[in-house]
């Protein structure tokens, strides 16, 4: 039962948070530092009750929460699941969180949920058909979203134009902010071979209201090629630390969250990873 | 039995049922915690499978394996193969 | 080349074909395995998901068999809803008709337990009642007097001995299944769910229930299941497990 709304709608702090997991729940409640903010998958609150609703009546009290969904499919052909948009409202308006983000990326088609983030080739069609989702996401929950960028292994032979154009026409044509996954962005530049400091240059730094850092798997593809797969199972690597920094230098403090979804550490070795990134932050609002 | 006395029965029977249950959990060792603290590590695991954003890198079968037998537990559950009769007319249209 | 959504899906659900055209890598060749981090992302999310939705059919048929399984039933049933904590409805269904497994007749209960077991976790939040005040109704009223059970409350039966099955995978010390019928009741106080094997009567009395039938029908559906039924035993249960969380008297 959604009863005691549990939290009011803050910003998100420019300081670290991490992606919440249950098995960390005592951990967190006992001593969260450095943590300030914690980010869930939206699709994971979406029961009636039970436990992952106390949980976060409880962590909501405490700290900002950000909502990040992975189910919307909103770089789908087909028109948003409107079934799916209003459990989103019904979460979003119990929880009052800081912050509402997804990805450009599909998922579902012909009904067919495929839970991976998929992707989709930057042309005027797909860049017509996103924004239109996009601002009916707004309009239904009635805030401003957030748009992240997505991890490439391949690309279209068909796409027009470059992803930071295309995130940054987004960003103009509907209002919604951005979220940069710098190590999305240290991944796609390595399978796509371009400069990610480059990507970092074009990105429209003044829509970034998060960044997410992340480990990635290392591969090669059939020609020997590095191949990186963003996992979300591991530290972050030091050449996407240089990249965070790099874009803190040139962005300023912002919003940063520790994604570790698979193979999940303990409390300790995640808190390492946010104390980092707390670091770089420390850097530039000293 | 009149529909009086029957009455009489359940209320006796619901009577005994609440004593049993304020004086002791009389069905405490029937239980065992699905998820939680009695289970070390697996708390929240059952939670539902988790929705993630991240990719992965472990490799799929993808091949046909449909020579393939189950080698679990099942090798020790010694239960007959054949279905047994039910203690009761089985309904699977009842409420789940 | 133009690569549609419906051509990335097919190709994704299908190990057998290749990554569409118009799908490159940097060179502009073909995308090759790079496409096979989709497909294998698809597929390995989904196994992980219904390893974790059904660890008792996990253990009972093993690792590798379940890997491979998974692949046949994520293909012949993908997710058709974002909601992953419910994904695997048609789990025993497909374990009832698949060779392999046909002849380990238990299989298909036991994934009913196990789904049963992840709605109740995600079922509403309800308190339950304050038994006493059912004791001090008149008995008469109380005959006419239905129970509302929390959303939490399930039943499975079966012919198969699903609730043994279930704890020796639970607990160590369990003792080994025997061969016999075995009722599963799941209640949930708190948060977590317990399972309990009912006594003889039990799932219909609580069936009943379930059905909006009063309480004095309940025990007549009860008795005429198993003579021996024992509703104190029964209700015990359902009080100790909170599961009764109001009556409804007819006017």
């Amino acid at each position: 039962m959604l009863d005691a709304t549990p939290n009011r709608r803050d910003r998100l702090p420019n300081r670290p948070g991490v992606g919440y997991k249950p098995q960390h729940f005592n951990a967190i409640m006992e001593d969260a530092r450095p943590v300030e903010w914690l980010e869930v998958h939206a699709e994971n609150y979406m029961g009636a009750g039970g436990r992952p609703l106390a949980q976060m009546r409880h962590l909501a009290e405490r700290f900002a929460i950000s909502v990040h969904g992975v189910g919307l499919s909103i770089g789908g052909e087909a028109p948003l699941d409107r079934e799916h948009l209003a459990r989103l409202k019904h979460l979003i308006d119990w929880l009052q969180p800081a912050q509402f983000s997804e990805h450009l990326a599909w998922s579902t088609h012909d009904s067919h949920f495929l839970n991976d983030l998929l992707p989709l080739p930057y042309t005027e069609e797909t860049l017509a058909r996103v924004c239109e989702h996009i601002i009916q996401v707004q309009d239904v929950l009635g805030l401003q979203m957030l748009l992240e960028n997505p991890s490439t292994y391949l690309a279209f032979a068909e796409s027009q134009m470059a992803e930071t154009d295309f995130l940054a026409e987004i960003a103009r044509r509907t209002g919604c902010g951005l979220l940069l996954d710098v190590n999305n962005v240290f991944v796609s530049a390595t399978n796509q071979k371009t400069d990610p400091k480059s990507y970092i240059d074009a990105f429209p730094m003044h829509a970034v209201g998060e960044i997410h850092l992340g480990g990635h798997d290392e591969d090669e593809d059939d020609h020997g090629a590095p191949l990186l797969i963003d996992s979300h199972g591991a530290e972050v690597v030091d050449p996407v630390w240089a990249l965070y920094d790099y874009t803190i230098e040139k962005a300023g403090p912002r919003p940063t969250l520790i994604e570790w979804d698979n193979d999940v550490p303990d409390w300790p070795t995640l808190a390492a990873e946010a104390t980092r990134a707390a670091a770089v932050l420390d850097k530039v609002t000293a | 039995m009149s529909k009086h006395v029957k009455s009489l029965a359940v209320a006796g029977a619901l009577a005994a049922a609440l004593t049993a249950h304020t004086t002791g959990p009389a069905q405490a060792q029937e239980q065992v915690k699905c998820f939680g603290v009695s289970l070390a590590g697996q708390n929240d695991c059952a939670a539902g499978p988790g929705t993630t954003c991240a990719g992965t890198s472990k490799v799929d079968y993808q091949g046909n394996a449909w020579k393939m037998v189950p080698a679990g537990t099942c090798e020790t559950m010694e239960l007959p193969e054949g279905r047994m009769g039910s203690l009761e007319a089985l309904d699977r249209d009842l409420p789940a | 080349m133009n690569v549609n959504q419906a051509t990335f899906t097919t190709a994704v659900l299908d190990p057998e074909t290749a990554a569409p055209a118009g799908l490159t890598d940097p060179e502009g060749r073909p995308a090759g395995k790079r496409f096979s981090v989709y497909r294998n992302n698809v597929v390995v999310s989904l196994t992980s998901a219904l390893e974790t939705a059904f660890p008792v059919i996990h253990a009972l048929v093993g690792e590798e068999f379940f890997k491979a399984m998974a692949g046949v039933f994520l293909r012949a049933h993908p997710p058709s809803s974002p909601l992953m904590m419910f994904y695997g409805t048609e789990m025993a269904d497909f374990l009832a008709d698949f060779e392999p497994v046909k002849h380990l007749g238990y299989l298909p209960d036991t994934a009913r337990l196990e789904l049963a077991l992840r709605e109740s976790y995600h079922a509403a939040d309800a308190a339950p009642m304050d038994p006493e005040t059912l004791v001090n109704l008149p008995p008469d009223r109380l005959m006419e007097t239905r129970l509302r059970l929390s959303p939490a409350v399930r039943l499975v039966r079966s012919a198969y001995p699903i609730t043994s099955i279930w704890r020796a995978h639970h607990d160590p010390a369990a003792e080994k299944p025997q061969m016999r019928a075995e009722d599963a009741l799941i209640m949930r106080p708190e948060y977590d769910p317990t399972v309990h094997r009912l006594p003889p009567g039990g799932a219909a009395f609580i069936g009943a229930l379930m059905n909006g039938n009063k309480l004095g029908g309940a025990v007549a559906a009860a008795e005429e299941a198993a003579e021996d039924f024992d509703l104190t035993q029964t209700l015990g249960l359902l009080i100790g497990g909170q599961a009764i969380i109001g009556t409804e008297e007819e006017v």
